[in-house]
């Protein structure tokens, strides 16, 4: 495989309860992208993740990268949609012990959670389901990157975050992706983050709809083709 | 040794560990896979009873038959676990009171510790031992895919493996919680020790260790006031644990 590539698909199709899902998707993202997959509900985006990492069956072709040191392809962090604090609710679990599924070392854990922004020395002890939204999500962005991924599947992570939080959350995804060599695949709704910083969006709705760097694709002409009405969105001319 | 001792023994083993494993069920989907097993039990036992056979082997065998049934219907049919848990659950219960003979009822219902002996205490003893081991050792990854499965299963669990698991030391244990609590109350030790305990812990270690304690006193105390008043032995047992989940509530964590 060419190096500059991170993951290469060809002709995937997925089908679910003997419903075609995801229909001849072939795309490729290169190393060290900010990729964001577009589309509308039910498009297949989350079930797309979910054959990325290897959890449901497909036919045609996934491969990523094996380089040195990594025979079995890159290490990937995953947030899952729908990862919301109700479920931590239900349990007696400190941040500590979430971070514990990973089975990493206490310091490690206490760094980690100083880089997202969660310098508190008590939030170890804290229940994940009591945190506020915000540090909620920076745990999570954590917990994603701890083990040093090389590669982020996030789906719709800031679902549920207000807009100041939202901005917060994604610059500082913006700097882990500058200082730690990240490939970030990401599922959002929101155009403007995409605008802001994604390098390559996927439009998809069981098939691609269009792929290419935001600025080129993001035209209302696409973006009606995909979502089926009109969507204003404003170009931002000045950065 | 005495026979009070063995049923002592005998209830501290199966109630410690019936509050572990029932600490698992706190998750609303954990609950709903543990929680029909429970009802399987009683059927087993009206079996053994009839045939008279030990109602161990009874209970964990139509249990055993009844957790590959709910599995099979999981996979196959993905119905809400709540359809197949109602259903399952009827099954069980119309069954039991086909074949039951009305003079053995008291016992299929709420056990009998009086019938425990040498080999039934062993058997508690080892089986307790083993059940408490492999759940310790799954436990942080049983909880994690009952937070998120796709998380899990991202993090290289076999949740289906471990489910399985799950299942086959709730199938051993209610079968095992027949002698003492009848085929009734067995659903009622997996989760009470739980909900109380998850009102005192605040983390995980905490929790789980507590509601194997919890379980493990109640069953001292049931078996004691056993002795004392002469009531059966399984409802006292219940009780305490009940008793205990009040308590528990004065000390209920904000959240």
């Amino acid at each position: 495989m060419n190096n500059n590539f991170i993951l290469k698909v060809k002709n995937l199709n997925v089908e679910l309860d003997n419903e075609k899902v995801i229909e001849n998707l072939s795309f490729e993202v290169k190393k060290r992208e900010i990729f964001t997959i577009l589309g509308p509900n039910g498009a297949g985006k989350t079930t797309l993740f979910r054959t990325l990492l290897g959890l449901i069956p497909y036919q045609g072709e996934i491969s990523w990268e094996k380089s040195h040191g990594y025979p079995q392809g890159p290490k990937i962090g995953y947030l899952p949609e729908r990862l919301s604090r109700s479920k931590f609710k239900e349990l007696p679990i400190s941040v500590r012990e979430f971070f514990k599924f990973k089975e990493s070392p206490d310091e490690k854990i206490s760094e980690m959670l100083k880089s997202v922004g969660l310098e508190n020395s008590k939030i170890l002890e804290k229940g994940p389901g009591v945190l506020s939204s915000g540090q909620f999500q920076r745990m999570l962005i954590g917990w994603a990157l701890i083990g040093n991924p090389q590669v982020l599947l996030f789906d719709e992570p800031m679902a549920g975050i207000d807009i100041g939080g939202e901005e917060t959350i994604y610059s500082l995804l913006h700097k882990f992706w500058k200082e730690r060599n990240l490939t970030i695949l990401l599922i959002t709704h929101d155009l403007n983050i995409v605008y802001k910083y994604s390098t390559n969006v996927l439009c998809l709705n069981k098939k691609a709809i269009c792929s290419g760097p935001p600025r080129e694709i993001l035209t209302p002409e696409n973006l009606e083709s995909l979502y089926g009405t009109e969507i204003k969105f404003y170009k931002h001319t000045h950065t | 040794m005495s026979q009070f001792i063995l049923s002592l023994i005998t209830a501290i083993f199966i109630g410690g560990v019936a509050g572990y494993l029932g600490s698992l069920m706190l998750t609303k989907r954990m609950a709903l896979v543990g929680g029909p097993l429970g009802h399987l039990a009683l059927p087993g036992a009206a079996l053994a009873l009839l045939y008279s056979f030990n109602i161990f082997w009874g209970a964990l065998g139509t249990i055993v038959i009844g957790a590959i049934i709910i599995w099979l219907l999981e996979i196959k049919t993905k119905l809400p676990m709540e359809t197949l848990t109602g259903l399952v659950f009827a099954a069980g219960v119309a069954l039991s009171f086909l074949i039951l003979p009305v003079s053995q009822a008291e016992e299929a219902l709420i056990g009998d510790i009086s019938k425990i002996g040498l080999t039934d205490t062993i058997l508690a003893v080892i089986l307790g031992t083993i059940v408490f081991l492999i759940i310790k050792k799954i436990y942080s990854k049983m909880i994690l895919s009952g937070i998120s499965e796709d998380l899990a299963k991202a993090e290289g669990v076999n949740v289906k493996k471990y489910n399985l698991i799950y299942l086959a030391s709730i199938a051993l244990i209610v079968a095992l919680e027949v002698k003492i609590v009848g085929g009734l109350l067995t659903v009622a030790m997996l989760v009470i020790p739980a909900s109380a305990s998850n009102n005192f812990g605040k983390t995980l270690s905490h929790y789980s260790f507590g509601a194997l304690t919890i379980g493990i006193i109640s069953a001292i105390f049931g078996i004691l006031l056993f002795k004392l008043v002469g009531f059966p032995a399984g409802p006292l047992i219940i009780l305490s644990e009940t008793l205990l989940f009040l308590i528990s509530l004065f000390f209920k964590r904000k959240s």
